[in-house]
């Protein structure tokens, strides 16, 4: 079977949507200023820790062969086209013609092999690279193609390619792009002011279509008081991700600002050591899950926004399926699985929690639940991130942990091996396979539904929930993402209105 | 009869009336202070308790007494133990002198130019948040503090008569230490007790507001501040109560060894 | 002995306390857990992704190879490179003391400004109401934290009154007034504890020094109170308030770390807090260091001073 993809319809759209939009545009105002709460340590989403440099320069300076738009959808960018071949071993891209980097380095096949040959190459820092690794070869052709050869069948891979990670560099700019990004994007970056803000002006040389604004502004504000603040003083535009949900509020009943509580893909787990008596017991996990209200835990959490989940997915994924009601709140059925499974006195278990406002909340929480089923967990607040990721992530030292995770299409670490879950389940690794195989998306699609349905049965964390993603913007100002499918601040698309 | 010094009487009564609210949360307090209670979240004082209630609906009040037995347990015992062994370096440098000395006095220095807080988190990373490490980090800056005020009381000691004597009667060292100095010089090791204690409080405090001191659901004054960042607009009663609390500790003691210091010390009382 | 000689000694303990202290910090980051290359590539990365980081980064050498390096470093004036930031340590450094120097400086100018007429007027009068006023402001100043005070500061001028930024910091390039103005409750907040202990030892002084004999004998030759105090009271009741200012130093630089967290400050406290987080050896060394050349420098320098303005103490030594 050959898939072909085409971005002809998404000129159409575009252009109609344009044509309705048009005359709305404000007239003055063409500069936008955005919020978050995370400075990344270095702009350049393709090595390192990638979540917060990818917030900054994703779509606004940085471009892939593919992308993600804002409904989680694979769309072409710097590729036109591509086909997979009927094996799945063999992707041809066909590459646009006529891009240049921001240094005017030509954009060709050339590049494209470098940005791929660096991300697989043994010396690779691209915290990603597990997900590209199917990849064995990259070769150029002719400086318009690109071809991909893979060792297995892996469905997922045109979705990484889309993601910041995989995001297109050249050669002579590569080593600098942590402080001095160059990339194909609208806007090229002016300034960092450390501890502060990145300033972003729209290039010229830009491929596409010049964006509606033309200067970008990232700050960096850590403190939720101070976002808001800054949202009510006008010296940011937009949240994408307001931190704290009990100053949102404010803002729905605000006529100046619009807002939307959309599905953000973190979702809160509360990871546990299956390989340790008595997690490595079923029936303790699902007994533990019973014992937990979950809405109530959103509501003392997270002031009511976000959403429970009984699976490892978010409602922001495309393949979320609700699994809440497979085990819900039943504190007396939990007490019966512990006495079934020899717990009838209960037990006492450690529970290392990041010392982090939202995990040692929720852990207090959760203790509370637990105590009603004779279950006593012990908090111990653990250094985040250093001390966490060496006891509870490597040496897997814990019994119970909580954390976030906020990467999307990462079902797959319940597979992994070594993973903090110590969950070894040959039946899970096999399902993940057969998604790496998928020929369609159908396929694909089902794939991941049977994934999330045998994690909400075997429980190997429990589901808690999604972390909303909580937008909020100056009225006036449109296109801004709703849902966060990939953690973004892209700006490429907004525009005020009169 | 002397009269009591107003600082002494005041100081005395705000460390007691906190002191019994720390021992009293042993046994009783108005509410349950890990209770949540989700739909009562974040309520004014008033109906819901008399400072109202926190981001998980339990009684701001339970919660500050608990949290009076953290701050004033950790620094209490970090103050002891810190102060313990100052006094022993301290006594001990002023009885030996010379290549002692002047090691204990370049230990001090080097602690003295440390920012507290810095070595603080770092043991944290150490040994990871806790009571213990509070207890440590605190008591590892007593040391110095104790051993400067201790050296300079009992020089002046080891300069008086009756020292001689002891001397010429063939005491050691460590004998005219424990018969002669410590006693003499004990008023000055109360007083920086209590003052000491005090600043063990504003320092546990600190590192609980960092996220290093003790773990969750354990009240904690600081971590209490930490958390109330979020809420300062929406909720401030969680902000004035814990800072409150640790403000008027904090003053009591400071209060309670400045009138120690004029009692025992008049001369000085007089001075500042 | 001469005085040279023993300034030498001094100097040469000084680096020694610096060189051991600097390898105590080596030492204990390195066994504190975690591991820079696993913390900035998050939990997705792969053994051999985090191993190909920490060649990168230089991790994979001995723990004294790189103590050596960093030193030998230190000595040609090269700093090395932040693991996390990927950029020079003496930039980063340099960047962040633009918050942290305006911050400390101005939080010591209030201190002084507020302390030295305050204890001055504690002092003409004790017993008086302005006495009484002066120690209930030190006692109270010495017991409030000072990330408290922050938090009262952005409740009522940030909030509630809005007439200061609730954090965060401009820069000086947006224009000198805004970035002076977002310094302004962060130093105030710093400020009060340092007024309350400065307010204290200035009534001390000048009080010891309105009992010495010269002041009662120019009082005697009729000269009024108010010219006595400040003519020849107050200029030699000063070297205690400045001795006190610098073993302040610590303290203040503690201070800032809190007081630079409440308010978001991209400062020098918030780099130290960050780095020792996330393990960032080299940048952590280096702060410390700073700091304690800075420490050992102000003292030096209030010795140096003592020694000039004060002949008698030199002659007790």
């Amino acid at each position: 079977m050959m898939t072909k993809h085409s971005d002809l319809l998404k000129s159409v759209c575009l252009a109609v949507l344009l044509s309705g939009a048009g005359p709305a545009f404000a007239q003055g105002t063409d500069a936008v200023t955005f919020g978050q709460a995370v400075e990344p340590q270095g702009l350049d989403p393709t090595v390192s820790s990638p979540v917060a440099a990818g917030q900054v320069t994703w779509q606004n300076v940085f471009e892939g062969l593919v992308t993600i738009d804002r409904d989680g959808q694979i769309v072409p960018q710097l590729a036109t086209a591509w086909t997979i071949s009927d094996d799945g071993l063999t992707y041809t891209f066909t590459l646009r013609e006529g891009v240049t980097f921001q240094n005017d380095v030509a954009f060709d096949s050339s590049t494209a092999k470098f940005t791929i040959d660096r991300i697989i190459a043994d010396e690779s820092t691209n915290g990603q690279k597990a997900n590209y690794t199917a990849i064995t070869s990259v070769a150029a052709p002719d400086p318009g193609t690109l071809v991909l050869t893979l060792s297995d069948r892996n469905a997922d891979l045109l979705y990484w390619l889309g993601y910041p990670a995989a995001v297109m560099v050249e050669p002579s700019s590569a080593q600098d792009n942590g402080t001095q990004p160059v990339g194909t994007g609208p806007f090229k970056v002016d300034e960092w002011r450390k501890g502060d803000r990145v300033i972003m002006s729209a290039w010229d040389g830009y491929w596409g279509d010049a964006p509606a604004v033309r200067t970008v502004t990232a700050r960096f504000i850590a403190d939720p008081q101070g976002q808001a603040a800054a949202l009510q003083s006008g010296q940011i535009d937009i949240m994408g991700d307001l931190s704290a949900p009990e100053l949102f509020d404010q803002f729905v009943d605000n006529d100046n600002f619009d807002t939307v509580a959309g599905a953000g893909e973190m979702e809160v787990v509360a990871g546990m050591n299956n390989a340790k008596p008595p997690f490595d017991d079923l029936r303790v996990r699902q007994a533990l899950m019973m014992a937990i209200d979950r809405p109530s835990l959103v509501q003392a959490v997270s002031a009511g926004y976000g959403t429970p989940i009984g699976s490892h997915f978010s409602p922001a994924s495309p393949f979320y399926e609700d699994m809440t009601a497979l085990f819900p709140y039943d504190p007396e059925k939990a007490k019966e699985l512990l006495s079934e499974a020899g717990y009838a006195d209960g037990f006492t278990f450690d529970f290392k929690v990041p010392n982090r406002d939202y995990a040692q909340r929720a852990a207090e929480i959760l203790q509370a639940f637990f105590s009603q089923i004779g279950v006593t967990a012990n908090i111990e607040s653990s250094d985040f991130p250093a001390a966490w990721i060496q006891d509870v992530f490597k040496d897997t030292n814990y019994d119970m942990t909580i954390i976030g995770h906020a990467e999307p299409l990462d079902i797959g670490i319940y597979a992994r091996d070594p993973y903090y879950f110590n969950y070894d389940n040959p039946d899970f690794k096999a399902q993940m396979t057969t998604i790496a195989a998928a020929t369609d998306e159908t396929e694909r699609e089902a794939g991941y539904r049977k994934a999330q349905e045998m994690l909400a049965q075997d429980m190997p964390a429990l589901f808690l929930y999604s972390y909303p993603k909580l937008g909020v913007w100056k009225s006036g100002l449109q296109g801004v993402w709703e849902n966060g499918p990939v953690p973004a601040n892209d700006m490429t698309d907004i525009h005020w209105m009169q | 009869m002397t009269r009591l010094p107003k600082s002494l009487i005041i100081g005395a009564i705000i460390t007691a009336i906190m002191v019994g609210a720390a021992l009293l949360s042993r046994v009783w307090t108005p509410a349950d202070p890990t209770g949540m209670n989700i739909v009562a979240r974040l309520k004014p004082p008033g109906a819901a308790g008399l400072f109202g209630t926190d981001q998980i609906g339990r009684d701001v009040l339970s919660i500050i007494m608990a949290g009076a037995w953290t701050s004033l347990g950790i620094a209490v015992v970090a103050t002891v133990i810190g102060g313990g062994i100052g006094t022993l370096l301290g006594v001990t440098a002023a009885a030996k002198g010379g290549r002692l000395e002047r090691l204990v006095m370049s230990f001090n220095g080097v602690l003295f130019a440390f920012p507290p807080i810095l070595s603080a988190i770092l043991l944290g990373a150490l040994l990871g948040p806790g009571a213990l490490t509070s207890i440590i980090a605190i008591g590892i800056f007593m040391v110095p503090v104790f051993a400067r005020v201790t050296r300079a009381a009992a020089i002046q000691i080891w300069a008086r008569d009756y020292i001689n004597a002891a001397r010429m009667a063939g005491k050691g060292d460590a004998r005219i230490t424990m018969e002669h100095v410590l006693p003499n010089i004990s008023a000055q090791i109360i007083v920086q007790l209590a003052i000491q204690t005090g600043l063990g409080i504003l320092s546990e405090a600190g590192l609980s507001f960092l996220g290093m001191g003790v773990s969750p659901p354990t009240p904690s004054w600081g971590r209490m501040l930490s958390e109330s960042q979020t809420f300062l607009d929406a909720a401030p009663h969680l902000v004035l109560a814990p800072g409150l609390a640790i403000a008027i500790t904090v003053l009591g003691l400071n209060l309670l060894g400045d009138g120690l210091r004029d009692l025992t010390d008049p001369r000085r009382g007089q001075n500042g | 002995m001469t005085q040279a000689f023993k300034r030498l000694r001094g100097l040469a303990g000084a680096v020694m306390v610096l060189a051991v202290t600097s390898l105590l910090i080596f030492v204990l980051i390195d066994a504190a857990p975690g591991d820079p290359a696993e913390i900035m590539l998050g939990t997705s990365a792969q053994a051999d992704t985090l191993a190909a980081l920490r060649t990168e980064l230089g991790l994979d050498r001995p723990l004294m190879v790189r103590y050596l390096g960093w030193l030998a470093g230190v000595f040609t004036g090269d700093l090395g490179q932040s693991y996390t930031y990927g950029v020079p340590v003496a930039g980063l450094i340099g960047e962040r003391m633009l918050v942290t120097l305006p911050l400390t400086l101005m939080a010591t100018v209030l201190a002084v400004a507020v302390s030295l007429p305050l204890g001055v007027m504690a002092a003409a009068r004790p017993g008086k109401a302005g006495d009484g006023l002066a120690s209930l402001f030190s006692q109270v100043g010495i017991a409030v934290p000072n990330f408290w005070i922050g938090l009262l500061l952005i409740l009522g001028f940030a909030l509630n009154l809005t007439w200061f930024p609730v954090g965060g910091f401009p820069g000086w390039g947006d224009g000198f007034w805004a970035a002076l103005w977002s310094l302004v409750l962060p130093a105030i907040a710093l400020a009060i504890p340092q007024a309350a202990v400065l307010t204290r030892v200035t009534r001390a002084a000048v009080i010891e020094v309105t009992n010495e004999d010269f002041i009662r004998t120019a009082r005697a030759k009729g000269l009024s109170r108010r010219r006595a105090l400040w003519r020849h009271t107050v200029p030699n009741s000063l070297l205690p308030v400045v001795t006190m200012l610098g073993l302040q130093i610590p303290f203040l630089i503690s201070g800032a770390v809190l007081v630079e967290n409440v308010f978001s400050l991209p400062g020098i406290g918030t780099l130290a807090y960050q780095a020792l987080s996330q393990r960032d050896l080299i940048v952590v060394q280096n702060v410390v260091l700073l700091f304690a050349v800075i420490v050992l420098a102000v003292n030096a320098g209030t010795d140096a001073l003592y020694a000039r303005l004060d002949p008698r103490l030199r002659a007790r030594k």
